[in-house]
């Protein structure tokens, strides 16, 4: 069975942890992701750094263009993690646009994943309908499993058709936003968490946009299995480095472990 | 084979919407509305009347007998540069925010290079009164001065792009992150035929009024509806697509697109997309793009801002793949050669990105029976400054 899968069957609220590889240095990524999970977090997503970030807000953007200066590139990545597996076990998601992976060809970037150890990918610009006619059957060939968002405005007959071709989680964004636009959750946002829990949806949701503390994440999680920190993580990566990965985590998600 | 687009919204291999969950609403809204409100009765009456009284067309196709008579051969000229705001721009943006309109949207925002969409936008918003947001690269903003006054005084707003390499790809950025989080009053007018489907097919439509009068006029003149050759520039590519779009299935009529070589195809500062370019994703379209090996989008170089874009059309990249449209390269200087030569034979100034265009006749030798029309997209008062220090004037 997939890591993700045997992790969304654990019996608690999951955190999950974006990072973009290759910032704030190059070589900085295999043990940002040590770091991560020693301290506690439960799903990392691998940020493959793109020109043309679409979907993010500045903090996201600003680590993507370090990382490209940096040097990091698709073959880089794959360098950096090809001995991964001997020393991380939750499960690994890596996050990019379509163009990085389209170039490097789409079933040869799958095949390098199996090989690494990848579980999944998020690709914020692959639309699921192309997917589904495309893709899908690469995918799966490869035992990956790609995750899907949805968000407040996306219609009831969409959220079907996006759970029927999960396999493995929902993305929930958390309003209609780039990434690290807002911070909290308003009425609005729990009304859609609501809104979706009854759905009864197969697959479970974890949530994104707008998590950056132990508050947050409290919120987020009262409907869902889990939620996801890109933007928060990044700005304290800025300013405390890779010293302060472990009270970072801790911070988040002091109230399920006491 | 038809080189429009089909109904899921590409053109051959290229076109398509490879965008963000988080626009998909709003780019289903379109794709669901936009066939069915711009062929309503009163939409059409509207959009005629505007571009009629307020544009100032139809465009003259001009005789150029003197230009004529230096290539041996017969070449007309569609004078979109003596549209209101001064280029084919505006019949866009005023398609668009008559649908806007028609969608209940009561914010503009839209992203510009040169200014010249910035400033065809900022213009029908204040026609219509609606809010306005212009994106503009900070590079871009320094370098066309007089273009963000001319935005500002139409009541625009003019955000300075800083991400990236802050110029017109990252403008397109932030205006998609700005529709991004306003989902629901905004519309984005974007300038190109470029984006996600359905705004390529979109855009060619309405500049489709080019092709549709040149058919009429070149009747007039010359008994026939059908030119030899249709010619215009390709940064994006409206003004080229809408030169086309009555034309593209019809084989008989030659099509050539010109691109910006910048300072030559080699040197590593060029906008020659077609040849310099490889299949990929840019701004939720798959086309021809300028990208390194490891798909990250370059920055394209042309002295003319409003061809300095790595993409182009999914209908252009298509016309190009598939043979249909002959693809010639135009380097700065021979463009800026071609753009005095038309002043001083014909007394109109053009735009540098129409200069490209007209420095064709210097590059290919055309028969003298054959009757060829030019895309004169824009007039040349913007790109004054340039001519005049690359001149010395």
């Amino acid at each position: 069975m997939n890591r993700i899968n045997q992790k969304l069957q654990e019996d608690k609220k999951l955190l999950s942890i974006y990072f973009t590889a290759g910032y704030p240095e190059l070589e900085d990524t295999v043990e940002i992701i040590e770091k991560l999970e020693s301290s506690g977090v439960d799903m990392i997503e691998i940020g493959l750094p793109f020109s043309d970030p679409l979907a993010d807000g500045p903090t996201i953007q600003d680590s993507s263009t370090q990382a490209l200066k940096n040097g990091m590139s698709t073959e880089k990545l794959f360098e950096q993690l090809k001995s991964i597996r001997e020393s991380v076990s939750i499960p690994l998601i890596i996050m990019g646009y379509f163009n990085p992976i389209l170039q490097y060809g789409v079933e040869a970037f799958c095949i390098k994943c199996q090989e690494t150890g990848i579980d999944g990918l998020i690709i914020p610009d692959l639309p699921v309908d192309v997917y589904h006619d495309t893709y899908k059957t690469i995918f799966d060939s490869y035992g990956l499993i790609n995750v899907f968002l949805i968000t407040p405005q996306t219609s009831k007959d969409r959220i079907h058709f996006i759970d029927s071709v999960s396999e493995g989680f929902i993305y929930m964004v958390s309003s209609a936003s780039t990434t690290g636009a807002k911070s909290g959750f308003g009425d609005e946002q729990t009304q859609y968490f609501d809104r979706i829990a009854e759905m009864n949806l197969k697959n479970p949701q974890i949530v994104g946009f707008g998590i950056s503390n132990n508050h947050t994440f409290q919120q987020a999680t009262r409907h869902s299995k889990g939620a996801i920190i890109g933007s928060a993580f990044i700005k304290h990566l800025s300013n405390y480095g890779k010293g302060g990965i472990s009270e970072f985590v801790e911070s988040v998600i002091r109230s399920e472990t006491t | 084979m038809s080189y429009n687009v089909n109904e899921k919204g590409y053109y051959g291999d290229f076109g398509g919407a490879y965008i963000p969950e988080m626009l998909y609403p709003n780019i289903e809204e379109l794709r669901n509305n936009y066939l069915k409100i711009t062929s309503e009765a009163s939409f059409k009456e509207e959009f005629a009347h505007l571009l009629k009284d307020y544009v100032g067309r139809p465009s003259p196709l001009y005789f150029a007998d003197r230009l004529s008579k230096k290539y041996n051969t017969k070449i007309y000229l569609k004078r979109e540069d003596l549209n209101h705001t001064g280029a084919h721009k505006v019949n866009n943006t005023i398609g668009q925010i008559l649908l806007a309109k028609r969608l209940g949207k009561n914010r503009i925002i839209a992203e510009t290079g040169a200014g010249q969409h910035g400033v065809a936008t900022a213009t029908v918003c204040a026609l219509m009164g609606i809010e306005c947001v212009v994106y503009m690269g900070e590079v871009d903003i320094a370098r066309q001065a007089p273009n963000v006054a001319r935005m500002k005084m139409l009541g625009a707003k003019v955000v300075p792009a800083l991400s990236g390499s802050r110029t017109l790809k990252d403008a397109t950025n932030e205006a998609m992150r700005d529709w991004i989080n306003n989902p629901v009053d905004t519309h984005y007018i974007v300038g190109s035929v470029v984006g996600p489907h359905p705004f390529p097919d979109m855009v060619a439509r309405f500049q489709a009024v080019v092709s549709d009068e040149i058919k009429w006029q070149l009747q007039e003149k010359e008994g026939t509806e059908k030119p030899d050759y249709l010619i215009a520039c390709v940064g994006g590519g409206s003004n080229a697509a809408g030169t086309y779009y009555h034309y593209l299935d019809d084989e008989s009529v030659k099509i050539i697109a010109v691109e910006a070589a910048g300072k030559g195809i080699d040197t590593g500062e060029s906008a020659a997309t077609s040849v310099l370019g490889k299949e990929g994703i840019i701004h939720g379209s798959k086309t021809l793009m300028m990208q390194t090996k490891d798909g990250q989008i370059t920055e394209p170089y042309s002295i003319s801002a409003g061809l300095d874009y790595p993409g182009v059309g999914p209908m252009h990249a298509n016309l190009y793949r598939t043979g249909r449209a002959e693809f010639i390269s135009i380097t700065d200087d021979e463009a800026m050669t071609a753009g005095l030569e038309l002043s001083q034979l014909e007394g109109i100034i053009p735009a540098i990105e129409t200069s490209h265009a007209l420095a064709v006749f210097d590059h290919k030798k055309f028969n003298p029976n054959d009757i060829i029309v030019v895309n004169l997209s824009g007039r040349g008062d913007k790109d004054l400054q340039n001519y005049i220090d690359y001149f010395k004037l």
